[in-house]
């Protein structure tokens, strides 16, 4: 049987996500059910004086209607803060209370004040509006990076900060900047995002009184962190009375990694009314609610000598992390974000420093790359002035940079196990024919436009786990991953994942996997995933950790499988375990030539046992059954690196910027399924091209969200963009069996920075993110005026 | 209240609606047809896109009330005794689907393309999309999914 | 969204009688759906006026092009006739929205809308349409008063929009890069003795630039506009551009536009 893994299998999953038979939360209905919907908070910064709800819970159809005071009445938990920061001078980091509905203050728009319950959406909705509540507006805080001079938020957090963190070495940095030729400074900003995963979050929570549990259907990339947090610090019901299911997710981009207050709030609802609650979010509630990306403003220096050596570098950023800390709040802009700052560069001495702000805006957490596209974006746009500052090519300065010995020790943290950082950028050269720029120049030219082109080398630590490295670094808990593979008696396998898939295909590369490891064939193995009753615990699909960590505990769980086969074997054919080899789905005997399937091994394992004239196929003392678990836990990150060239062409009469030509290459060592991983690739390229040139979120001076809708906030559409080109290099991960790195941020990662190298590279100055047409347009103007000023 | 007779997917149906019911609630709740998806409250994002007489409409933005002896295709009735539209084979063989959920309008909106424009160009097919948001795939699949498919259609 | 009674006219009388202040006529449905699910606005009564045969086609005369009140941005946009007469109307249709939109929503009901970025009041002014209602004709240069305001009456409909055909026309904007309405679209229109600059985006309402038209009736060629500079004064600012930017797009699409003719 040829092997799967590597080729391009089309996806087993889509056939029922094309007919229109796919199952998202919001496509899920309970009998007997009522409808959910949030009294929000219309002010970003008020103390709440009174809850009236007397006059809602007289309108029609409503069934119940619930605040702040119920739920500590209740004592339900509050949201948590999943990763533990310590600033330099070795304090805590300080985070507020963040109860699922608010109890005397709100601290964003959109915060949850109450929730309306009813009998259908309409009258949730109509008698939302007679809930009443006496807020005193306070002054917001708005900016990021004012916060900490602003009003005080919090009375227990002076200056709004959540922490102030260090990375590095800044006496050993101060040694470097004296010996420098040259310091190349940049002052950024890395803009806010929101995630807009086109499913709006939904949930739908049922109570069983009889058996006390709770089901809770939700849109969530990690429905076991769902249920555990739910249930170990909401307290809403206990773990083994509460059933998570992720059905059909459409899209999460790190804003489904973790429960939210809705899915507490009516989990715990539906225990109370004793009936099922859903709820589903419109846009405009994802816009406000759904917890944001990014949001930095940077300041950081570069120390070179003029034959553009690098010799240190630093990195002091601001961190909005919105109203209160959300789970994976803490960790993004510093263990996601610090040890990435040096980027795929030899660099003797660093540090990073963050301080991460309060504000009122809503959450800040994990997008796409959390914490590693900032990284990126800072050290690629620094790394390009530089090359401008000393006069040499941009590809030039990166590959004096570039480590050639593998393992690579970095300066922060990571010892990066393998790469080729040379090769890739030659390889990225290439493709996107770099020496004939200056020809495309010459042709946009004649046409009136400027072209620029820009590039960007980053490297990425992924496959989030080793469980000790991140519990070392504050997680509250270790981040392997599990997988069951059960043989059925008749010969199918059903595997069971603790990763989760929102569009990444694991239904299809798991299996290709599974199905390459048990010499099965790929239509006789179904993954599965989604469901807490169903699998072992897992820590679900984030950090491009799936197929690292949970692919590889497959692999691990099928060798556990063949170990028993080869047992069972040996007893069949008569043979000493030793001599059965398995290859091709079958146990084979080299010296009879007797072979047993695995799926007749299989079967006989679900065969009686010893009884009478019965005899069991199975050696003496073998359990019956062909199920095996494994969690696995790397030993370290996996690190994909890339080298990306953006070519974009400006029209300087009215600004507008197109991305004209891009090339990705990439190295995520083995490819399990390219058509997969360049769908990873395209996907994450244009989420970074948006990031570039199209996407902002904006809150006005009072707090109020200006984007909260697709008519202000720009998603870029396919008229924006071109076709991309891809290639890989590989150097395959020592870390895993595989020898897999991830690839779901990849894109997203390297994009910004090669879309803006381009854009400041045909402009000839610096701008920020995004480069709309008016401030591209401003710099084009200022630029003909000064030019016509010097003629 | 209002009774609203059409044809949805090849069968009659009759249903006894509120005026205000929006299509893609009718299809969605009422019909229990949810390959219908909504994704945004403004009509931008053409998740929820079904076919009206043969022509693409964002069901978000109609009622039913007002559709009154039309036909109305959806995701469900684009297959043909259980055989995948072209389209959607082009889509499945392509990738040009990742997490499924902006699929089914983006889908209906590529049919009527085709019935429109036989070989659409590659900037054809994208300004033709512009209604049709994807956060997934970067539609470069999805570009190359509809031309596939005009070339076996 | 609150409920309403629901009522679908035969003809334009059945219509205008159904007419009160607390209703509003459904053609395309393309603004007036999306404002009453979003809560902004509600209304009693709902007049579909799709049914209406009488208010649906295209009629092209030596000198006018006639386009009834509910045909769609996509029948206009594929006209043979009116890409024969006056190409740039065809060419805005196109440009509408996006293909459901255009499936869907009516010229009828983007004119009674007046909605500052919309497209097609800018055609009305640079073609020098008359609005035909079911009780008179409006010019319109008096039809677009301000923004979402028109002197229609209650009860009364528009029937057609007669267009003059012009000797040379194009339509050039610059789209919000979320929305894709207008930031500034500016049509540019010459006529046999004068030239219309229809400018739509950029102010609370459509208008015509007169200064621009002006110089361009005095010669009709981009460079004589190349000298002027456009007031940034009573132009909308917004995220997406200032009116700064949008002041010196109406002269960059000015000149796109009568270079396009």
């Amino acid at each position: 049987m040829a092997s799967l893994v590597g080729s391009r299998v089309e996806r087993k999953e889509d056939k029922k996500l094309l007919t229109g038979r796919g199952k998202y939360t919001a496509d899920v209905n309970f009998v007997n059910q009522t409808f959910a919907y949030f009294v929000r908070s219309p002010h970003a910064r008020a103390q709440i004086k009174k809850v009236d709800t007397s006059k809602a819970l007289k309108a029609s159809g409503v069934v119940a209607v619930l605040t702040g005071a119920d739920i500590a009445n209740d004592k339900i938990g509050g949201l948590i803060a999943g990763w533990r920061i310590k600033s330099e001078d070795g304090s805590d980091m300080k985070v507020p209370a963040h109860p699922p509905l608010a109890n005397d203050t709100v601290n964003y728009v959109g915060d949850h004040v109450a929730v309306v319950i009813a009998e259908s959406l309409d009258e949730a909705r109509n008698a939302a509006e007679l809930v009443k509540v006496d807020y005193k507006i306070m002054k917001a805080v708005v900016s990021t990076k004012d916060a900490m001079n602003s009003d005080q938020i919090y009375k227990e957090i002076p200056k709004n900060l959540c922490f102030d963190w260090l990375l590095g070495d800044r006496a050993k940095v101060k040694e470097a900047f004296d010996k420098a030729d040259k310091i190349i400074k940049i002052d950024l900003i890395n803009n806010r995002l929101v995630p807009n995963a086109m499913e709006p979050r939904a949930a739908n929570a049922d109570y069983n009184p009889s058996t006390e549990e709770i089901t809770l259907y939700t849109t969530s990339q990690n429905p076991h962190l769902a249920r555990i947090i739910i249930s170990a610090f909401n307290g809403v019901a206990p773990e083994n009375k509460l059933r998570v299911i992720a059905p059909d997710v459409g899209g999460g981009f790190g804003s489904k990694i973790y429960p939210y207050a809705e899915e507490v709030v009516c989990s715990w609802a539906a225990k109370k009314i004793e009936r099922p609650i859903k709820w589903v979010a419109d846009r405009t509630e994802s816009f406000l609610s759904d917890c944001h990306g990014r949001d930095h403003v940077t300041h950081a220096e570069l120390a070179v000598k003029n034959d553009g050596t690098f010799l240190g570098f630093k990195n002091e950023t601001i961190a909005n992390i919105g109203a209160y800390a959300s789970v994976f709040a803490t960790v993004t802009p510093t263990y996601l974000f610090g040890p990435c700052a040096t980027g795929v560069y030899k660099m003797p001495a660093a540090y990073t420093n963050v301080k991460a702000v309060f504000t009122n805006t809503a959450p800040v957490d994990a997008y796409r790359g959390a914490g590693r596209p900032e990284a990126t974006y800072t050290i690629e746009t620094i790394v390009e002035k530089a090359a401008r500052e000393l006069g040499m090519d941009p590809a030039e300065i990166r590959m004096k940079n570039f480590p050639t010995q593998f393992p690579f020790q970095q300066t922060l943290v990571h010892s990066v196990d393998s790469g080729d950082y040379v090769a890739g950028l030659n390889k990225s050269m290439e493709v996107a024919d770099y020496k004939g720029f200056e020809k495309r120049k010459r042709e946009s030219e004649s046409k009136g436009k400027l072209r620029g082109i820009g590039l960007c080398s980053y490297f990425e630590a992924c496959g989030i786990a080793p469980s000790p490295v991140v519990m070392m670094l504050g997680c509250g808990i270790g981040l392997w991953e599990s997988a069951e593979v059960r043989f059925n008696p008749t010969g199918n396998v059903t595997v069971f994942t603790g990763s989760h898939s929102h569009g990444q295909g694991h239904d299809t590369t798991f299996a290709q996997i599974a199905a390459d490891q048990l010499g099965v064939p790929i239509e006789n193995i179904e993954i599965s995933h989604g469901d807490t009753d169903k699998g072992p615990f897992g820590y679900g699909t984030y950090g491009s950790r799936s197929l690292t960590v949970g692919g590889t505990a497959i692999v691990k769980a099928c060798e556990k499988i063949i170990a028993k086969g080869k047992r069972v074997a040996a007893k069949m054919l008569e043979a000493s375990e030793d001599d059965v080899e398995f290859s091709n789905g079958e146990f084979v005997v080299a010296k009879s030539n007797k072979k047993k399937t695995i799926g007749e091994i299989a079967f006989a394992c679900y065969l009686p046992g010893t009884y009478g004239e019965v005899k069991s196929p199975l050696p003496e003392g073998e359990e019956p059954g062909l199920k095996e678990t494994s969690f696995f836990d790397p030993v370290n990150f996996s690190f994909p690196a890339g080298s990306h060239i953006c070519e974009v062409e400006v029209d300087p009469e009215t600004g507008e910027t197109k991305v004209v030509k891009y090339t990705a290459v990439d190295d995520f060592g083995t490819i399990i399924n390219p058509l997969v991983v360049e769908g990873q690739v395209h996907g994450g390229v244009v989420q970074g091209i948006g990031q570039a040139l199209y996407e902002e979120c904006r809150y006005d001076n009072s707090g109020q969200l200006i984007t909260a809708s697709y008519m202000d906030y720009t998603m870029p559409r396919a008229d924006n963009l071109p076709e991309f080109k891809l290639d890989w290099t590989c150097t395959p991960s020592t870390t895993n069996p595989l020898g897999t790195k991830g690839c779901g941020e990849a894109g997203a990662i390297a994009a910004p920075a090669a879309v803006m190298n381009a854009v400041m590279n045909a402009i000839g100055a610096e701008i920020s993110m995004p480069a709309t047409a008016e401030k591209v347009w401003k710099v084009c103007n200022q630029n003909k005026k000064r030019n016509s000023e010097a003629a | 209240m209002k009774k609203v007779s059409l044809e949805v997917n090849g069968k009659k149906v009759t249903k006894e609606i509120s005026n205000h019911t929006i299509l893609s609630v009718f299809l969605r709740d009422i019909l229990n047809l949810t390959g219908t998806h909504v994704g945004c409250d403004t009509s931008q994002c053409g998740a929820c896109v079904v076919h009206v007489n043969g022509k693409s409409i964002k069901s978000c933005t109609a009622f039913a009330a007002d559709l009154e002896g039309s036909k109305i295709t959806t995701i469900e009735g684009l297959a043909q005794n259980g055989k995948m539209h072209p389209m959607q084979e082009a889509f499945k063989k392509l990738h040009g689907l990742q997490c499924g959920y902006c699929t089914p309008g983006m889908v209906m909106s590529a049919v009527d393309l085709l019935q429109n424009n036989k070989k659409p160009s590659d900037s054809e097919i994208r300004k033709w999309l512009e209604g049709n948001i994807c956060r997934c795939t970067g539609y470069q699949n999805i570009v190359a999914a509809v031309k596939e498919a005009a070339s076996k259609m | 969204m609150k409920t309403f009674n629901y009522h679908s006219a035969k003809n334009v009388k059945e219509a205008s009688k159904l007419a009160s202040s607390n209703s509003v006529f459904l053609a395309g449905g393309m603004s007036t759906i999306p404002s009453m699910k979003l809560g902004f606005a509600n209304y009693r009564d709902i007049i579909d006026i799709k049914g209406i045969k009488s208010l649906s086609g295209i009629k092209v005369s030596g000198k006018t092009v006639k386009i009834g009140a509910t045909t769609k941005h996509v029948e206009v946009a594929n006209s043979k006739d009116v890409k024969k007469a006056i190409p740039s109307l065809a060419a805005l249709a196109e440009g509408i929205g996006d293909p459901q939109v255009r499936n869907r929503g009516t010229i009828g009901g983007s004119i009674a809308n007046n909605d500052p970025s919309a497209d097609y009041p800018s055609a009305c002014i640079a073609l020098n349409a008359v609005i035909h209602t079911n009780n008179r004709k409006i010019d319109a240069d008096k039809f677009f008063k301000s923004m979402f305001e028109t002197p229609l009456k209650s009860g009364e409909i528009i029937e057609v929009i007669e267009f003059a055909i012009p000797e040379k026309s194009n339509y050039q904007k610059y789209p919000n890069p979320a929305s894709r309405y207008a930031i500034v679209g500016v049509y540019v229109a010459k006529h046999k003795s004068s030239v219309n600059v229809a400018v739509t985006g950029a102010k609370s309402c459509v208008y015509n630039d007169k200064d621009l038209a002006k110089a361009l009736t005095s010669k009709f060629s981009s460079s004589s506009i190349d000298n002027f500079s456009i007031s940034s004064s009573g132009m909308n600012s917004d995220i997406h551009a200032s009116a700064e930017y949008r002041a010196n797009m109406i002269k960059v699409f000015a000149k796109k536009a009568v270079d396009a003719c």
